[in-house]
Formats: C-alpha cells, sequence, structure tokens
C-alpha cells in the first residue's frame, strides 16, 4: 500500500485509542463472558457484559474486556465500549448494525459521526479486507455475550 | 534493488546475475518502493528456468502421464519421471522409486501418519505406544500425530525447548524409549531458525526401533539435504519453497517401509488389477500416488532443483549463513527489538522471527508493506513455539539465495521508521 493509504488505515484517533485503550481490564459483575479468537492471526479477546433490566429497557451497564491483537483490533474493542456502555441495548445493537455495515462496505459507505462517533475512523480499515476481521472481533464478541446476557435474564425470568 | 557495497563474506557470487534470474525481484509497488521480498520462508520467489520449464511443457508437451500411448504422452510422461529422477538426486535417495510426489508437504506428512494408522505387522502401533515430536514444529507436523496417536489409543510426547530456541535434549533417553514407534521432527525451524541435530537423534531413535519422520520443508532450500546422511526414514518437502511452483510435494520413504506400508489414496494408477471384489496394488512410488498427479508442476519442480543444484547447495548455505549474521547484526541495533530464537547465525536458518516492543506484528507488517519490504506476522502456523516464548505472535523476516545486504538495511530502516510511525520512544 502506498504511505497515503497507510495513513488512511492508521488514523490519529485509531492510534489514540491504541495508546490509551478506554474501560480495559475485566470487571464485576457481569452476567456473560466470551472468548473470541481470530484464527488467522492469532488475536484474541475475552469479554464481559453487564446488562440491567430486560426486554426494550436492556441497558448497557458495563462491557470490560482483556484483549491481545493489533492496534486496529485493540482500538475497535476501545471505540466499541465507549459506544455502546450506557446506551439501552436496542440502541447499541443498532450501533453494532452500522458499524458492521462500514466495515463491510469495501470503503464505499459514508460514516454518520452522530451515530458512530470515534468509530468513523475505521472507514480506511474498511478498505483492507485482511484488516476488518481485527476491527470486528471484539464487536462480535459483545454482540455474542450480550445474548448470551439477555437469554439467560429471559430464562431467569421465566423460572420465578 | 541493486547489490550493497557492504562487504559480507560468504554470499553468493554473482548476486545480481542471480537475482536477474527472478523476473519479480525488479517489480517496483506502491510508491515506487522497490519490492523487498523478505518472506521466502513462506514461499519462494521463482527463477525464469522454472517458469519456462511449465510454460514449454504446457506449450508443447501437454498429455496424461502413464496411459497415453501416443507420442505427446511419452513425452509427457518422460518429463514427469525425469522430475522423479532429479529430485532423488537431489535429495541423494538411493533410489527412484523412494520418491512419492505428492499436493505439498502437509500432505505427505499426512500419507505418513495415516499409512502407519493403517498398518498391520512390525510398523502397527497401537495402545500404549508413542510418537515423539517437538515444540517447534510447524502444525502440519502436529496435528497428523495428534491424530494419529488420539486414533490408535497411542501417546504424543514432545522435545521441549531452551530458552535460546534450540531442542532441549536433556531427557532424549527418557523420551525415546522402547515404546516409542515414531521420531517425527523439523529439520530448520520455519519459526526460530533453529537447525536441529537430525543425525544425533535420528541414532537414538534407531537403536530403539523407531521410524524417523524428517520435515525438511525449511531445510530443502537452504541447505544440503542427504536422507542416508541424515538417518531418515521418511522426509518431506514442498515444491514452492525450493524455487518450484505449489501444488507440488514431496516425501521421500525408505523402500523396505514403503513396502510395508497400505496405500494412502485409492484410485487411478496406485493399483495393479482391480476386480470388483478386491484390487492389487503397484508398487512405490505409484502405490501412493492416485490419480492424475500435478505433471506441469513436477516438471518444475525438477526445473527447480536443477537450478538450485547448479549453483550448489553448499554456497547456497553459505550465503544464508553470512545475510542471516547480517541481519542478526542489524536487528541487534533496533532498540525495543527481541529476537526469538538463536541469536547468532552458525546452526540457525534464515528465517528470524522478532517481537518489537510496543508495535503488534501485524501493524509492523503493514508499515513495512507501505515502504515495499514484505515480512510475514502472526503465529507462523507454530502456535504451540509462540506460546512457549510467551508471546501470540511476532514478525518474520526470511531471507534467501537471492537477499542481498542492502534489503537488510531496508528492513532496519524500516523497523525504525515503524517505531517512530507508532510512536515507540524506545530509541
Amino acid at each position: 500500500m502506498t504511505s497515503q493509504e497507510l495513513d488512511a488505515l492508521y488514523q490519529e484517533i485509531i492510534l489514540d485509542h491504541y495508546k490509551t485503550p478506554h474501560h480495559k481490564g475485566l470487571r464485576e459483575p457481569y452476567e456473560a463472558e466470551v472468548h473470541h479468537v481470530n484464527p488467522t492471526c492469532g488475536d484474541e479477546v475475552t469479554l464481559r457484559v453487564h446488562v440491567s433490566g430486560d426486554g426494550d429497557d436492556a441497558i448497557v451497564e458495563d462491557v470490560s474486556y482483556d484483549a491481545e491483537g493489533c492496534s486496529i483490533s485493540q482500538a475497535s474493542t476501545s471505540v466499541m465500549t465507549d459506544l455502546v456502555i450506557g446506551r439501552p441495548v436496542k440502541e447499541a445493537l443498532g450501533i453494532h448494525d452500522e458499524f458492521l455495515t462500514l466495515m463491510q462496505g469495501r470503503g464505499t459507505v459514508e460514516p454518520d459521526e452522530e451515530v458512530l462517533e470515534d468509530g468513523i475512523a475505521f472507514s480506511g480499515v474498511a478498505k483492507f479486507p485482511a484488516r476488518v476481521k481485527c476491527a470486528l472481533l471484539s464487536w462480535m464478541a459483545w454482540k455474542d455475550a450480550t445474548s448470551q446476557a439477555l437469554s439467560a435474564s429471559e430464562a431467569t425470568k421465566e423460572r420465578s | 534493488m541493486t547489490v550493497s557495497t557492504t562487504s559480507v563474506p560468504g554470499l553468493l557470487d554473482g548476486l545480481d546475475l542471480i537475482r536477474a534470474d527472478f523476473p519479480i525481484l525488479s517489480r517496483v509497488l506502491a510508491d515506487g518502493h522497490p519490492l523487498v521480498y523478505l518472506d521466502s520462508a513462506n514461499t519462494s520467489q521463482k527463477p525464469q528456468v522454472v517458469i519456462d520449464a511449465m510454460v514449454d511443457h504446457l506449450e508443447r508437451h501437454n498429455a496424461n502421464v502413464a496411459r497415453a500411448v501416443h507420442q505427446l504422452g511419452a513425452e509427457s510422461t518422460e518429463a514427469y519421471e525425469s522430475a522423479r529422477d532429479k529430485v532423488a538426486a537431489f535429495l541423494n535417495a538411493p533410489s527412484r522409486d523412494e520418491v512419492i510426489f505428492t499436493k505439498n508437504a502437509s500432505e505427505a506428512l499426512n500419507l505418513v501418519a495415516n499409512t502407519l494408522a493403517w498398518a498391520r505387522g512390525p510398523l502397527e502401533i497401537g495402545a500404549g505406544d508413542e510418537v515423539v515430536t517437538t515444540e517447534m514444529e510447524h502444525h502440519s507436523n502436529i496435528v497428523p500425530w495428534q491424530l494419529l496417536t488420539e486414533r490408535k489409543g497411542a501417546r504424543l510426547r514432545w522435545f521441549g525447548l531452551t530458552d535460546e530456541g534450540r531442542l532441549d535434549l536433556s531427557n532424549i533417553d527418557e523420551l525415546i524409549n522402547e515404546r516409542t514407534k515414531v521420531v517425527t521432527l523439523t529439520w530448520v525451524s520455519n519459526m526460530l531458525g533453529t537447525v536441529n541435530p537430525i543425525a544425533d537423534i535420528a541414532r537414538r531413535a534407531h537403536e530403539v526401533g523407531a521410524v524417523v519422520v524428517v520435515d525438511a520443508s525449511q531445510a530443502a532450500p537452504q541447505m544440503p539435504v542427504d536422507v542416508q546422511a541424515a538417518g531418515a526414514d521418511f522426509l518431506a518437502f514442498t515444491g514452492h519453497k525450493v524455487t518450484g511452483p505449489t501444488g507440488i510435494g514431496v516425501l521421500w520413504g525408505r523402500a523396505e517401509l514403503l513396502d510395508q506400508l497400505p496405500p494412502f489414496l485409492g484410485g487411478g494408477e496406485m493399483i495393479e488389477t482391480v476386480a470388483m471384489e478386491r484390487s492389487t496394488f503397484a508398487p512405490a512410488p505409484h502405490k501412493f500416488e492416485a490419480g492424475t498427479p500435478p505433471i506441469v508442476e513436477a516438471v518444475g519442480l525438477g526445473a527447480a532443483v536443477d537450478y538450485l543444484s547448479a549453483i550448489g547447495m553448499e554456497n547456497i548455505r553459505a550465503h544464508e549463513e553470512a545475510i542471516t549474521g547480517y541481519a542478526l547484526e542489524g536487528l541487534a541495533t533496533v532498540k525495543g527489538l527481541t529476537v526469538l530464537g538463536p541469536t547468532t547465525a552458525s546452526g540457525r536458518g534464515g528465517a528470524i522471527s522478532f517481537e518489537l516492543e510496543g508495535v503488534h506484528p501485524h501493524d509492523v507488517s503493514q508499515v513495512l508493506d507501505s515502504r515495499g519490504v514484505a515480512v510475514r506476522a502472526g503465529h507462523h502456523c507454530a502456535k504451540p513455539a509462540h506460546k512457549r516464548f510467551g508471546v501470540q505472535s511476532s514478525t518474520r523476516a526470511s531471507s534467501y539465495l537471492y537477499t542481498t545486504p542492502a534489503e537488510i538495511d531496508a528492513l532496519v530502516e524500516g523497523l525504525e521508521y515503524t517505531k517512530k510511525y507508532f510512536r515507540v520512544d524506545c530509541s
């Protein structure tokens, strides 16, 4: 790639999140913990979610994680936690879908800064298919953990 | 890239002429950077003579082998079988019939592991038997043996590694014992670069009657491989790492062992006769080559081993050692860089894996790529070896007979640039 493309890939926002990741570390309480791996490069993330309420009222109270991987995957995890923590689960899932669309758009999707905030920095990554999976690793882990947390709370409700 | 004026003893004579044999090396990449190809342990580049041999075969001699009576069929069979002769000579094999063409080295190793799993008689592996490998293997020399031992109720054991990245042989007499049926190991590590003492280990294995399987995927490209001197019973390598094409690998096996093993895949060309009730099989090597083989790939491989032999494997080994020594010196000047594996060029191959503090290997390789420097990042299909050194992945630079000191300089400069790019302040 050219140095111009390199700069598009590694935007300042990404390097900042890589150097100082937000919400890093594994915390209590949590309802679900998942471990996702990128088998081709070996990137790994262990991620916990803490959700309160249920159904449409469910809120993402906390997302905590322990991750190892490249700058793209680490920065993406940091940005993801900023975007979903404190939001209703339904809204956070909408942001997830928007980020997924951006990443799978091969650089043709214009990101909405209102929704994705620092996440728009990853629009450059979408042009490099080999790196898209780095950016998506923790988002996929978060979605998996959240659905596990929600179905666990559904099951508890049914039993009571 | 022109050859550096830096004087490094041991480099190949006429290095610029050798480079001219490889058309791809004159490519100019994005931003006008000349290609600096340091990923030869992954796959080597191809000289014009290999490309021409394959094109010539497809343009003038193409036909299926061993079954067509017409002139082209005879020419194609002759070309395919003469590639077997060339490989036999390259390995100093006692007989051409001991050379089996496979798809790649992985298939060659799986061929041995699977047919051993099916074997009856002296080679049979049963419950309580042991297979010994090492912690520095490529996944392709771990997984087939895990599958074999799981299926047979046998036990997989392995040599550990020293902190320097060499095999820990301190417990060899306990590890290789009367229960050991197979000892399988790589000659040269694809991650650490370590050259293992194959002949010594083979001697111990033979004392207890074990079969010795050698993964020569990284050895065959860069040093003389003599299957008889090595004391191997089976030896595998792949075409694309020895300047040949992809799609072809080699399994060499001692004739008396090949005779005792059952067939691998069933199909055309591997039979003697077929009736609906049962079949009888052709002798080796054809017993292990079912179906139409990779014909043009074999022709390319034959041309490749001829090319390497003409330059001389001893000379290539000296070149690799010189370049590796130069690279280790250069990398030692990069603050925050740690080499995984031996840090001196002796007893070491041309693959150098390293960590750069504060920058993930994928990011290192991405920034190097923007300067035309091609390296590999990841676990290099050697996850256990990475785990042994407490790392998840590494960056690997690997040289070959066409690598120049100037290319190593470009790598070292690129690494300093990478550190600046990622604001690593340890310089």
